[in-house]
């Protein structure tokens, strides 16, 4: 952007500002000077820093941490003023703080270098002065002429110069970029020179610009005449980096655009760090416990003035001051009291909890990638973490936005079933693949007989003839490679297992058609193809039959359905059409629509895609009009498609009606299931794609996220355009409406229980399009924001939204909408492919599924799962422990930090506030470091409090965690209180039984730093003995952490106080640990504090375990209650299954 | 105490696929995460579930426990004696007015006042005789240990007591500078003649701390040449190498009123130990009821901070002095156990009860 932004600065003077002009070749133009412009190089950068700005960048980026920065101020007044501490108790902790983050982050980096180095050193063919030479992919330079084999992705965006097919076309896939797998077509320059290194030309085009589908430019091509012929260049002609080239099997194209400017990486967003919604509370908590520490050094601060200010307290004959306390000034000397106060309370904020916090995720993330449910048997990998920052917000997600094409589908087509006139047939296996066609044994076809075989061809050849689907041509490759070929297609088209000769590769606009075609030839009629206008098809006894295509009728959205006029041998014209019911159903005798209807809307629901197919005989005067009408409007110059639309609507009627099919477009596996569970766990799930309307509801339909119930408001183009008004004014209209009906009217929803399940309310569906959004987003300036308002809140009261025909642009639009919308809820886009890598970016968590779409979603995801089954497990199960468990480390660390820190503050009040720490050095710098940092580490990496296998059981379970609950106000308050509560208990239980300090049964006293072990001990027991109490999943790491931290203390307190340490200026603590403990006294009330101290937590816990068998029986009778659910909910999964068991087989 | 649900999900169903794939794919390296207890967070574990019914007993035993010792606690803390006189001098009526009024550090003849008092119990077993004070970060403690440098150069931590006429303190620091120098002796006044009660200095301090953390530098053989161009503390009257003119051994760093001294007491009303008084060979109590004299070299001004002088008398059980504190809050805790172990046994049979009729028509 920047640069982009210099460029123009810079330029501006020398080239025009809104185009650029590329040399084709880099050969001058022989009309102006050649002066090599600068464009930037075709290197793809994701990462974030260098070898050389890491240091630097690195520790600038994490001193912004508010917490970072007050430990280095702290540190510095340490080393600075005199103070109580020394520098070392924070410093060495800030830096090991400073330096673990550091680690994981250049490895994190790293492994960012190490992605795009892949991209940027690809190997690909340039073409140089006639010469081919492999060159690494960054190196690619504006101008370069670039050759691209089949299958391989575009290295840069092209401008399309030569292509080895006949027509000077090429097949391409854009799949990666927007999620549409179909083949597109792109044509080279028109009239071009074959030859294309004495192709002399310049190409001027807009600026690079983020919009996929616009492209601008003009080529001039300079041959004998002196002027340049000029062609125009349109977005047909511009191949996309990260497009895959099909079908075709070489190009020869001009970059135009390269690296972080071209279309895809301009569709990227900027890598922004992202901040999980607990490291908010954090530093919410960390603010009120700054406000406390500022406090509490103030209240000392003045007190300690108000006290010296007394006669005989400021300066007392035993402790005089030095020369320069006397001379300094009284401001600055409370200046600098004020900063020990802060120095010496500064331990209530946990520098080691950031430590532990980062250890935690970073340790705790291993576990996603340890995970063997995980693990993909087929690509042979498990998850991958490729940021650890985010693991609780797992925990957390409120909306989730997924892609379709290859999310929630695998992207293939198939062919499921058919019926003919009212008959079922359902292909079933291998063996009745003989017999050709079967029967269902279901309960239809006990009841009839099969259909007429007549009538069964018919709708066979039907279907062989109704479409638009190109026979993939055979290369001029051994058979081996083209096997390769096939099985490369095999993903795109219909999954493997026929025998090779059956294997045939089709390309087709919509994948749909692909699948017919390929159910028609697994019945025994197979379409080979189209010739000169004839299409072959070869019937079940393996004649060859030949048609004679008149015309194409082509699908478009309005009427949503397509028709052929074929001539058969005998000269008869039949029309055949195929489309949706709704549209068809008008057109064709009643009386056959009835049987038909009822399979349609059966398999409608079960989330197939159905088409029906009619065809009609025309009779020669009918054929004749409708030809005549066709060429006229072909040949009309305004109003073409109406025209042709008007034709089409009077051949395609009073047809009769055959039968119809079901395509499925395979869910990935246990899709439903998963967004059964995220719903039911409270999770709000919208999808977004690219893709046609039509297709995404049949998805949605069949991942149960639309049930039959659900009422869906539609608001895209074709509900826009329904009467003569402007749009803007329908789609207020419309807003308004939909507004009542989900908003207004529907019955305020209980917080909790009742969303999802509860049959009572009525489930709405909000679909909404690209073009539609487009309006919603862009109207005017005074309409937009509360278009959007309105938008927002219908869609936040719709149990599921979907978004089709998305720009990846636009998806991020409205996860940012979301994001940004009311209680910013958290939100996770999940998706596989290059156009969901800006959702994925924007979204608080991106997942990425490695899919077949390359791994630009994977590269920039937060995490990366193979299937989308996994996400259950990542959400339910990870997530929930992740959260619970950092919550409670967050919550506990604070709650530790304040019960050490405030009999210190206590003690000032009981030492002239002369700043005397109670503790001696090496507790206070052990304290966070050792005693108390393992037990808790172990806890947040291994406590389950509640075992997976009941949390992805009871989806709902989720929502006891909903909204930071562990981590709001309320948690936060009772931790403090504890925490509070301890505090005095440790300060003044000690502080009584120094009421007479002679403890000893030698008559002996103790002295202040006695009194400050023990508070010190019943502080590290008490604290390590609550989390044990905590803990509800003791593995033999807990015991022997927990107990070995204990252990620890009293061995190191020997040891320190056992010996004469020669580096120490004080030996404070000599012996002063095992005289303690020879002390009775001092015993009984170490365990009288620890018990005290533990007994309302104990009480809380038992008071509250009314409902904790309570609780248990509950959770046993939810996943009863879940079982009760299950026939409504199985009801479909069984249907679900059976087929996928079939198409299981049928493979 | 706690219901347990030993909960061992080890890999039970895995482990039959995993031989079969390693060796049938032999040397195939998979990046198959590895299928061990820790990386599949199945590891066995222990799942305590505190409830009423299990945390029940631990109440009454705790109640049963603390109860008892609190009683003990208490009893023993009423059966020590102790007495307490105040010889601060603050009213005009005590002998220790004038010494208190005219007093000051830099004086150089020290003021003596008698205290008489009456005990009117004999105290039984050996007497321990305190001071109390109410009323510290400025020590040196290699110096204390006997380390030659730091008895030259006294560390930054002793200003403004480190250098005295150009000459290293020793021993430096505040603490050091403002030992309690008042002597105390206890006179047993039987018909107006006084008999001098013995009063033991040996074992006041910490045997450690006596042994080996204060040393003398060079030893303990000729003090003076040891301490040979240092000078004595501001505020003292003596140099540290003549605090016990009796006792040679006494002298010095390890001068155990001293050490005492520098192990800082935590709250500002404290007592240190001063003397002890031994318990004698025969039946007689170490001191009999009558009447007592107790002697005051008046040397530690107190009035400059409102401070306060007391001398206790006090015997010593196995829980140390006389401190009520103990004895009261393990009853009370023990008590409130108990109460709460009554109140959650009602609650843990209500509950139970309204569980299994809730249980019938199910």
């Amino acid at each position: 952007m920047l640069r982009r932004r210099l460029n123009r600065l810079l330029g501006g003077d020398e080239r025009r500002v809104d185009s650029r002009t590329i040399y084709v070749g880099h050969q001058p133009s022989p009309t102006e000077a050649f002066i090599p412009p600068k464009f930037c190089d075709n290197r793809i950068v994701s990462s974030k820093y260098t070898v050389w700005n890491f240091l630097p960048k690195n520790l600038f980026e994490q001193f912004r941490r508010i917490a970072n920065f007050y430990f280095l101020i702290i540190f510095l007044v340490q080393v600075i003023v005199d103070t109580p501490t020394s520098p070392v108790t924070s410093g060495l902790p800030l830096f090991f703080v400073i330096t673990v983050t550091a680690i994981k982050q250049g490895y994190e980096d790293w492994l960012r270098h190490k992605a795009d180095n892949e991209v940027n050193k690809n190997l690909v063919t340039v073409l140089e002065d006639g010469h081919r030479m492999r060159k690494e992919s960054e190196k690619i330079k504006v101008g370069d002429v670039v050759e691209v084999d089949e299958d391989e992705t575009f290295p840069c965006d092209l401008i399309l110069l030569q292509s080895t097919r006949d027509d000077d076309t090429c097949f391409v896939t854009t799949a990666s970029l927007d999620g549409e797998s179909n083949h597109k077509t792109h044509y080279t320059v028109p009239e071009t020179e074959k030859d294309l290194e004495s192709l002399n030309a310049t190409i001027e085009c807009e600026q690079p610009q983020p919009d996929l589908y616009k492209f601008v430019g003009r080529m001039y091509i300079y041959k004998n005449d002196p002027e340049p012929a000029i062609r125009s260049l349109g977005p047909e002609n511009l191949l996309l980096k990260g497009a895959t080239l099909k079908n075709t099997q070489k190009i020869c194209g001009v970059a135009v655009y390269t690296g972080m400017e071209t279309k895809m990486a301009l569709n990227y967003q900027g890598k922004s760090q992202k901040r999980s919604a607990v490291e908010k509370s954090i530093n919410a908590f960390l603010l009120v416990y700054l406000c406390i520490l500022v406090s509490k050094a103030l209240v000392c601060t003045t007190l300690k003035y108000v006290w010296q200010s007394k006669p005989g307290q400021d300066e007392p004959w035993y402790n005089q001051k030095t020369q320069r306390e006397k001379d300094t000034n009284l401001y600055l000397k409370m200046f600098t009291d004020f900063l020990s106060f802060m120095v010496l309370f500064n331990f209530i904020i946990p520098v080691s909890m950031y430590v532990t916090v980062e250890m935690q995720k970073f340790l705790g993330s291993f576990f996603i990638t340890w995970d063997r449910d995980f693990f993909d048997p087929e690509i042979q990998e498990g998850a991958l973490v490729n940021t650890s920052d985010l693991n609780e917000e797992l925990g957390q997600v409120e909306y989730v936005f997924t892609d379709k094409t290859g999310t929630l589908t695998q992207n293939n087509m198939e062919f499921i079933e058919c019926c003919i006139d009212g008959f079922q047939y359902k292909y079933r296996d291998a063996d009745t693949e003989l017999d050709g066609f079967s029967v269902t044994d279901g309960p239809l076809s006990k009841m009839h007989e099969k259909a007429g075989k007549e009538r069964e061809e018919l709708f066979l050849r039907a279907l062989c003839l109704c479409h638009t689907v190109q026979v993939k041509e055979p290369t001029g490759l051994c058979q081996d490679q083209q096997n390769n070929l096939m099985d490369s297609l095999e993903g795109l088209m219909v999954d493997g297992g026929p025998p090779p000769q059956e294997q045939r590769g089709f390309i087709a606009s919509s994948p749909d058609e692909v699948a017919l075609v390929k159910g028609a030839m697994r019945y025994g009629f197979t379409f080979l193809g189209l010739e000169s206008k004839k299409m072959k098809i070869k019937n079940r006894n393996n004649d060859i039959e030949m048609y004679e295509l008149l015309h194409v009728l082509n699908f478009d959205p309005v009427r949503r359905r397509m028709s052929v006029i074929v001539q058969t041998k005998s000269g008869d014209k039949l029309l055949f059409c195929k489309g949706a019911d709704s549209s068809i159903f008008p057109r064709v005798r009643q009386e056959e629509v009835e049987k038909i209807r009822v399979h349609v809307e059966r398999n409608a629901t079960e989330g197939y895609r159905t088409l029906c197919v009619a065809y009609k005989k025309l009779s020669i005067n009918e054929y004749a009009s409708a030809d005549e009408g066709l060429q006229a409007a072909r040949l009309a110059l305004q109003d073409r498609e109406e025209k042709l639309m008007a034709v089409y609507n009077q051949v395609e009627t009073g047809m009769t009606l055959i039968g119809a099919t079901a395509v499925e477009d395979r869910l990935q596996e246990e899709a439903a299931e998963t967004m059964e569970a995220l719903q039911g766990a409270g999770i709000k799930v919208w999808v977004l794609t690219g893709d046609k309307m039509e297709t995404a509801k049949s998805t949605c339909y069949a991942c149960r996220l639309f049930q039959r119930g659900t009422e869906l408001l539609e608001l895209t183009v074709r509900t826009l355009e329904d009467g003569v008004r402007k749009r803007e004014e329908r789609l207020h209209e419309l807003l308004l409406e939909y507004h009542k009906k989900a908003v207004q009217d529907a019955p305020p929803i209980k917080p909790s229980v009742s969303r999802g399940w509860s049959r009572a309310n009525q489930d709405y569906g909000f679909i909404i399009d690209g073009a539609s959004l487009s309006l919603v987003f862009n109207s005017l300036e005074s309409n937009s924001s509360r278009y959007k308002n309105l938008f927002l809140q219908i869609c936040q009261n719709c149990t599921t939204v979907l978004c089709c025909r998305m720009a990846p642009l636009q998806k991020a639009q409205i996860v940012k909408m979301v994001k940004n919308s009311k209680g910013s809820p958290i939100t996770l886009s999940i998706g596989d492919g290059a156009n969901d890598v800006s959702m994925i970016l924007e979204a608080h968590v991106g997942i990425g599924i490695k899919g077949k779409e390359g791994r630009q979603a994977v590269r920039n995801s937060d995490y990366a799962i193979p299937k989308l089954k996994h996400l259950k497990k990542l959400l339910l199960g990870h997530g929930h422990l992740y959260y619970v468990r950092i919550a409670h480390l967050v919550q506990y660390f604070f709650y530790k930090n304040l019960c050490f820190i405030l009999p210190q503050f206590l003690y000032q009040f009981f030492c002239g506030y002369s700043q005397q720490p109670l503790y001696d050095a090496a507790y206070l710098t052990m304290y966070n470091i050792c005693f108390t940092s393992m037990p808790i580490l172990a806890y947040s990496l291994l406590e389950q409090h509640i075992c997976v296998e009941l949390l992805l059981d009871n989806a709902t379970l989720y929502r006891g965690i909903a909204k930071n609950a562990m981590l709001r106000w309320v948690p936060f308050l009772y931790w403090t209180v504890l925490g509070v509560f301890h505090g005095l208990l440790f300060f003044f239980g000690v502080r009584y039984l120094f009421g007479n300090p002679a403890l000893q049964d030698n008559g002996q006293v103790f002295g202040n730093w006695s009194y400050g072990t023990i508070v010190f001990t019943v502080l590290v027991f008490t604290v390590t003995l609550k989390l044990a109490l905590d803990t509800r999943h003791w593995t033999w790491i807990n015991h022997f952490v927990i107990w070995g931290s204990l252990a620890f203390y009293v061995f190191f307190s020997f040891f320190w106080g056992g010996i004469i340490w020669p580096f120490l200026k004080q030996q404070r603590l000599y012996f002063v640990f095992a005289n303690m403990l020879s002390s009775v006294s001092a015993w009984l009330v170490i365990i009288l504090l620890i018990l005290l101290s533990l007994l309302p937590d104990i009480l809380l816990v038992v008071l509250r375990k009314p409902c904790g068998p309570h609780s248990r029986q509950r959770k046993a009778g939810e996943s009863g209650a879940g079982g009760s659910q299950s026939p409504r909910s199985s009801a479909r999964p069984l249907l679900m299954r059976t087929f996928s068991d079939e198409s299981n087989t049928v493979a | 105490m706690m219901a347990s649900g030993y909960n061992a999900k080890e890999e039970d169903g895995h482990h039959s696929g995993a031989p079969g794939n390693g060796g049938g794919a032999g040397a195939v390296k998979s990046k198959k995460p590895d299928n061990t207890a820790f990386k599949q967070q199945r590891l066995p574990a222990w799942q305590p579930i505190l409830t009423a019914g299990t945390v029940l007993p631990a109440f009454f035993v705790i109640g049963l426990i603390f109860i008892p010792i609190g009683i003990g606690l208490f009893v023993t803390s009423n059966n020590i004696k102790e007495f307490e006189i105040d010889y601060t001098g603050v009213d005009a009526s005590s002998p220790c007015y004038n010494c208190a009024r005219n007093f000051s550090w830099n004086s150089t003849s020290s003021c003596t006042c008698s205290v008489p008092f009456t005990l009117e119990q004999p105290f039984e077993s050996n007497v321990f005789m305190y001071y109390g004070l109410r009323y510290v970060k400025s020590r040196d403690d290699s110096q204390l240990n006997g380390d030659q440098t730091s008895l030259k150069s006294p560390s930054k931590e002793c200003e403004p007591y480190r250098m005295s006429d150009g000459h290293p303190i020793a021993p430096c620091g505040a603490i050091a500078n403002s030992l309690f120098n008042d002597t105390l002796e206890l006179y047993y006044v039987v018909n107006n003649s006084k008999t001098p009660v013995t009063l033991v200095k040996k074992g006041i301090a910490w045997w450690t701390d006596k042994h080996v953390k204060f040393r003398n530098p060079g030893g303990n053989n000729n003090l003076t040449v040891a301490f040979q161009g240092t000078s004595k503390p501001v505020n003292w009257r003596t140099p540290v190498s003549e605090l016990d003119p009796t006792d040679p051994e006494n002298n010095g760093f390890i001068n155990e009123d001293f050490i005492v001294w520098m192990r800082t007491a935590a709250l500002p009303t404290f007592r240190k130990l001063y003397r002890i008084i031994q318990k004698k060979a025969d039946l007689t109590p170490t001191l009999a009821s009558g009447r007592y004299v107790l002697e005051v070299s008046y040397n530690y001004p107190v009035r400059s901070f409102d401070g306060r002088k007391r001398v206790i008398l006090s015997t010593i059980s196995w829980m140390g002095g006389k401190n009520p504190f103990l004895g009261i809050a393990y009853i009370t805790v023990g008590s409130v156990c108990f109460f709460l172990g009554v109140v959650l046994l009602i609650i843990h049979h209500k509950y139970d009860n309204r569980n299994n009729s809730a249980d019938i028509p199910n």
